[in-house]
């Protein structure tokens, strides 16, 4: 049984048709990749999938379970992370306590024992901090723990959302650009990242741009063209598909790729 | 200095030997009225501080908070006969609860419209309290039984600048262990991103609400304490000024700033008293400090001045 | 005994309604220009009332007391902007809404200062006995506040729409950033929304002054009120000010008719909540969809 499915899955906005019936499974331990031209309907998909956005047709299925219409905090509860296109870093908190937020399922919340300094509460923090501290290291970051993270480098901030994400403990985890904005050596720092916690037994779902970590490390890439799926294969497939080279280089262009490939 | 700021406890302890050597300090009883009154609206503030600058919600009504606590501990004794600590407690549960119930529809809206909705929720317990003349004495208020403590009547500023700073010190200790607590940071977290925080599996309603149950318990308590050390009370301890002041409090002294909650409770309490001459114009001066304030410290001033310590030492 | 009463409400309460109109129509002009929710509306309102009271007292005869009031208050508009909404620009809504009360307390302390606390009124337009309609007394300063308000209404739609400055004005409305492009200098025509909201707010005190009165303090809750308007006739949008303030008026003039006359004021706040929860769009306006 795959860890996560989704299932015809559709949503407009408006007149706009953003998503039109995608379908694909993921198992664990595999990296999966979704990519396709600007305005495919990427992050939408992954809108869909960590619950901010309703579809308006389809299921997700998570461990065979129905989360379709499930809240992001239950999603989350229930092992699916995310990290953000546009950055949703707690941004005047510091590193290590945007990574401690990640913890807190699996923290304890009676909320009256938060009021007065007991010392399970302490221990409990201790062990939090601990824990993000060993995250950060795991994505670099551990100099820039205590520095606000808004000072923070955009490549920076990129890996400090996969660790926070990471902090879940996520059966499925969902990668939305992590190499945004990298320079190279950055980016194979996140490439080993992602093959490491892939090789832990999380599922990670990815959305990129840039193709070289892509085809470097996806199992399955699956692609999307104006909400629609374009193709889904092992990365030489999908690379040397017609149908795929016409969407990202148009006509014309893809006559020239078809050349360049064979 | 910056250090003192840094560490929460040093704050706590720090205040507690402020509260407890000022009256050696103090030249008149009018004096120890007057911090007293800083400690109860210092009170106040920090418990909004809470739900405004931590977890980074709005309230223009929290006012209404205070007139709840403080009609309780006026209407238990005199209408129902309850001894006023158990007024003062029913009057704490009874703000929770209204912050309970009026918080879960109230706290799904953002920005102006949160604003707005909370400040029509203050105007709607002052109506209230001014309306129901037979319970609460109508416009003109009505007189507060004094706490019994002990058999001791409780009046006189000394009392009450013990009662109150204790409270406070209290009140700031929970905020600060809050604060440190898987609790706080899911507020701090709300703040910054309410989107992030939900996929990290921070359930925002809830921890909207308990900010917002929490600023109103705080809120109850000071009410409370204010009229039943004035022994009267009006409708005007619900009103929308007041909820402004207590807004203003918050952002003059810093939003997310413990210390700063004080801070501000302290400005807007001692300018009334030392611009005594300028009374008529106290509307102005108000009106002016929060344009001033707004436009060119908006962070408030501690955050602004602990920043510019660590600019100078850095 | 029940149409009589009814048409009784009814003309009170369009009568009031007609002034919310005229608070909700300026706070919608400033909004759309601007996005600032402008607390301070109602006192423009108040000083439209008061100085008009004050200057007549003075012995500057009526007609000419009035424009020198709209005056003051097209200056405490134009002061407004350029010293509290123009240094804050990039502050959070929240902010701005705080910068707005704080305003209204400073304009409201002036009031208090210079002229006094006291109730003040002012001789009717047109005086003479109540039209009876349907068995209900119509005052004949209602009529003129009610042609009044449309007058207004339709002068700042022509203008809007028929003059360049108008035009820059939807224009900036529609898409600072656009309009900005275009060559349009946006923040006069903040400026100006500010402008024509206190001039017209200030008409409104006057011609409302001879029926209800007019007092330092009645700022306050006109804004509020005028937020309500607003948003029960949909965000935004003038025609809904103009609709939600009237519905307002009406609704608030039944209620305190035949409910509670002591809760009056509480229908603009239960108006708020509940157009919030259950349809933040208002009457007239359209549902916007949230993109993240």
């Amino acid at each position: 049984m795959s860890i996560l499915a989704v299932e015809n899955l559709a949503i407009s906005f408006g007149g706009l048709v953003a998503v039109d019936g995608v379908t694909f499974a993921v198992e664990h331990s595999e990296i999966f990749a979704v990519i396709g031209p600007n305005g495919a309907g990427k992050t939408t998909l992954f809108n869909m999938m960590s619950g901010l956005y309703t579809p308006q047709r389809g299921r997700i299925l998570l461990a065979g379970e129905d989360v379709t219409n499930t809240p992001p905090h239950e999603l989350a509860r229930r092992g699916l992370s995310r990290t953000f296109q546009n950055l949703q870093v707690f941004f005047r908190m510091t590193a290590i306590e945007n990574v401690m937020v990640g913890r807190h399922l699996h923290e304890k919340r009676n909320v009256l024992t938060h009021l007065f300094t007991l010392p399970s509460v302490h221990r409990q923090n201790a062990n939090t901090r601990a824990r993000a501290a060993e995250l950060l290291a795991l994505v670099g970051l551990a100099e820039a723990a205590e520095k606000p993270a808004g000072s923070l480098p955009y490549g920076a901030l990129r890996r400090l959302e996969i660790a926070r994400a990471l902090a879940t403990e996520p059966k499925v985890l969902l990668l939305d650009e992590p190499a945004a904005g990298c320079n190279p050596v950055e980016t194979e720092e996140i490439d080993a990242v992602i093959k490491s916690i892939a090789a832990q037994g999380v599922a990670v779902i990815l959305v990129e741009h840039d193709m070289r970590l892509v085809m470097r490390i996806s199992s399955r890439i699956h692609v999307l063209d104006r909400g629609r799926t374009l193709a889904e294969g092992r990365a030489h497939d999908v690379r040397s598909n017609p149908a795929v080279i016409a969407a990202y280089l148009g006509g014309a262009g893809a006559q020239e790729a078809a050349r360049a490939v064979d | 200095m910056t250090r003192l700021l840094k560490n929460p406890l040093l704050l706590v302890i720090g205040l507690a030997l402020v509260v407890a050597l000022l009256p050696l300090l103090l030249p008149s009883t009018f004096y120890v009225r007057v911090v007293a009154l800083v400690f109860i609206n210092a009170l106040a503030v920090l418990g909004l501080n809470l739900l405004m600058g931590f977890a980074g919600q709005v309230s223009l009504g929290h006012a209404g908070f205070f007139g709840i606590g403080a009609y309780a501990v006026a209407v238990g004794p005199t209408h129902l006969g309850m001894p006023t600590w158990l007024s003062l407690i029913c009057g704490t549960v009874l703000a929770a609860l209204v912050a309970f119930v009026v918080g879960r529809p109230i706290l799904k809206l953002r920005g102006y419209y949160l604003a707005v909705a909370t400040l029509g929720m203050g105007m709607l317990i002052a109506m209230v309290v001014s309306n129901e003349a037979q319970i609460t004495g109508g416009p003109n208020g009505m007189p507060v039984p004094r706490l019994v403590l002990f058999g001791w009547r409780t009046a006189g500023p000394l009392i009450w600048y013990w009662i109150s700073g204790v409270t406070l010190v209290i009140g700031v200790w929970i905020a600060i262990n809050l604060i440190e607590s898987p609790t706080g940071r899911a507020f701090r977290a709300i703040h910054d991103s309410e989107t992030a925080a939900r996929v990290l599996g921070v359930d925002v309603a809830r921890y909207k609400l308990i900010a917002f149950v929490l600023s109103a318990a705080y809120a109850a308590i000071a009410g409370s304490y204010f009229v039943l050390f004035d022994g009267f009370v009006t409708p005007e301890t619900a009103s929308f000024l007041r909820s402004i002041e207590f807004v203003v409090m918050a952002v003059l002294g810093g939003l997310g700033s413990i210390f700063g909650s004080i801070v501000g409770a302290t400005i807007l309490v001692l300018l009334p008293q030392f611009l005594t001459v300028f009374h008529d114009y106290e509307h102005i001066v108000l009106g002016t400090i929060i344009i001033l304030f707004l436009i060119f410290l908006p962070a408030g001033i501690v955050p602004t001045a602990s920043s510019f310590f660590k600019r100078r030492s850095a | 005994m029940g149409l009589a009463e009814f048409l009784q409400f009814a003309f009170s309460g369009l009568t009031v309604g007609a002034i919310y109109a005229l608070v909700a129509l300026g706070f919608t002009l400033i909004f759309n220009s601007s996005e600032v929710v402008n607390f301070a509306q109602g006192e423009f309102v108040m000083l439209g009332g008061m100085v008009t009271v004050f200057i007549a007292a003075a012995g500057v005869p009526l007609p000419l007391a009035a424009p020198l009031a709209i005056a003051v208050a097209v200056a405490v508009g134009l002061l407004l902007h350029r010293l509290a909404i123009e240094p804050a620009r990039g502050a959070t809504p929240v902010t701005l809404i705080i910068i707005t009360i704080g305003a209204s307390i400073l304009i409201r302390g002036f009031a208090a200062v210079f002229f006094d606390k006291n109730y003040h009124s002012l001789p009717p337009f047109i005086s003479g006995e109540p039209v009876i309609v349907g068995g209900a007394a119509l005052l004949p300063q209602s009529i003129v506040v009610l042609t009044g308000v449309a007058f207004t209404v339709i002068l700042l739609w022509a203008f809007l729409t028929r003059t360049i400055t108008g035009k820059a004005m939807l224009a900036t409305a529609a898409n600072r950033l656009a309009a900005r492009l275009v060559g349009i200098n946006t923040s006069a025509v903040v400026g100006l929304s500010f402008m024509i909201s206190a001039a017209i707010g200030a008409f409104g005190g006057i011609i409302a002054a001879p029926i209800t009165l007019t007092n330092y303090d009645i700022g306050s809750m006109l804004a509020l009120k005028a937020f309500a308007a607003a948003m029960l006739g949909g965000m935004g949008n003038p025609v809904g000010a103009v609709a939600g303030g009237l519905l307002l008026g009406l609704l608030e003039a039944f209620a305190a008719g035949y409910i509670s006359s002591q809760y009056k004021d509480a229908v603009a706040f239960l108006v708020i909540l509940l157009v919030l929860f259950s349809m933040p769009q208002g009457l007239f306006g359209s549902s916007k969809v949230e993109r993240v």
